[in-house]
């Protein structure tokens, strides 16, 4: 089987690259595609694979009740963000785990977004 | 394993949630990051910890243990959603230069920064500051409010911090939830401005 830390994902088969068709076609070669706020969540339907390590089952389990962010799996199971972040990257990889993408960097941040957190704060709070 | 981790319901996100967007509080030790995040979070907030080796020479840490090599971060964060689609996450930063590898992380798709400053250690925030403007991050300075201090007038503390004339500054009561999203309704129309 491939090593976890094998960067060669370009060349592996097509079923592995379907998990990614959700993050709007972005390579996710390593845990550094996932940022604090990316969004995952389980699989219905998980792909039958090897025996997953424990630390590996646990986050599946945490996310299986729906969608949480990488920052929040980290506050939960108490593991390093660095740790997740690679913990998320092969299960994705693997296709248990699919993200929702994160919004771009701040430059590129559309007014539609701060329009939606400005409504969404006054609705709440206003 | 055999311990339960799937947890109630109210921790997950609702299932439409499509867009995750995530605001910076920062701040000197102990100016009121996390009572401000404890204040506005829908969820009770979490800490990540990150471990990072010391940054490089050249940065000032007379109080850093010069053999060490490696240190955690602890950073605590909330959650807030705002609509059926979009969820904000508000991300108490530390602000300590040696910190810069963790600013990298954190700055990554920030829409910008709430800056915590207390009146009375004005000048504990300018290392804090400088790193926001050096990651080019927009920023509103939040002064918040002690028990016993004397009040400040924003303009005061506006030549004091050397502010832009556009940067706002309002008072903030972190432990209030009205006054906290205040600041927060301040800095996403000052966001605005800049990108309309």
């Amino acid at each position: 089987m491939t090593p976890d830390d094998e960067p060669e994902l370009e060349h592996e088969a097509a079923e592995l690259v379907r998990p990614y068709v959700i993050t709007n076609g972005r390579d996710l070669l390593d845990g550094s595609e996932f940022s604090l706020i990316t969004l995952v969540t389980v699989h219905a339907e998980p792909p039958r694979t090897k025996p997953l390590d424990p630390e590996k089952l646990r986050l599946l389990e945490l996310c299986s009740g729906g969608f949480l962010s990488v920052a929040e799996i980290a506050g939960h199971t108490r593991l390093p963000v660095g740790v997740v972040k690679i913990l998320v990257a092969d299960l994705a990889r693997e296709g248990h785990l699919y993200s929702r993408a994160p919004i771009p960097s701040a430059q590129l941040v559309d007014r539609k977004i701060l329009e939606e957190v400005l409504n969404g704060l006054q609705a709440r709070f206003g | 394993m055999g311990s339960r981790l799937a947890l109630d319901d109210g921790v997950y996100l609702r299932n439409s949630v499509q867009t995750a967007a995530k605001i910076l509080v920062v701040g000197h030790f102990a100016v009121g990051k996390t009572t401000f995040i404890g204040t506005m979070s829908e969820i009770p907030p979490l800490r990540t910890e990150e471990v990072m080796t010391q940054a490089g020479a050249g940065i000032d840490d007379p109080k850093g243990a010069p053999d060490k090599t490696t240190t955690t971060v602890a950073m605590d964060f909330g959650r807030l959603t705002l609509s059926e689609k979009l969820v904000l996450y508000l991300f108490g930063t530390p602000g300590q230069q040696r910190f810069v590898q963790v600013w990298e992380d954190m700055t990554r798709g920030a829409l910008g920064a709430l800056v915590l400053v207390d009146p009375q250690r004005l000048d504990e925030s300018f290392p804090v500051m400088d790193l926001v403007e050096h990651y080019g991050i927009p920023y509103a300075i939040a002064v918040n409010r002690f028990d016993g201090t004397p009040s400040h007038s924003l303009d005061e503390i506006r030549e004091a911090l050397d502010l832009l004339p556009e940067t706002p500054v309002v008072h903030c009561d972190a432990r209030d939830q009205r006054s906290s999203a205040d600041s927060l309704i301040t800095l996403v129309r000052y966001l605005q401005s800049r990108v309309n």
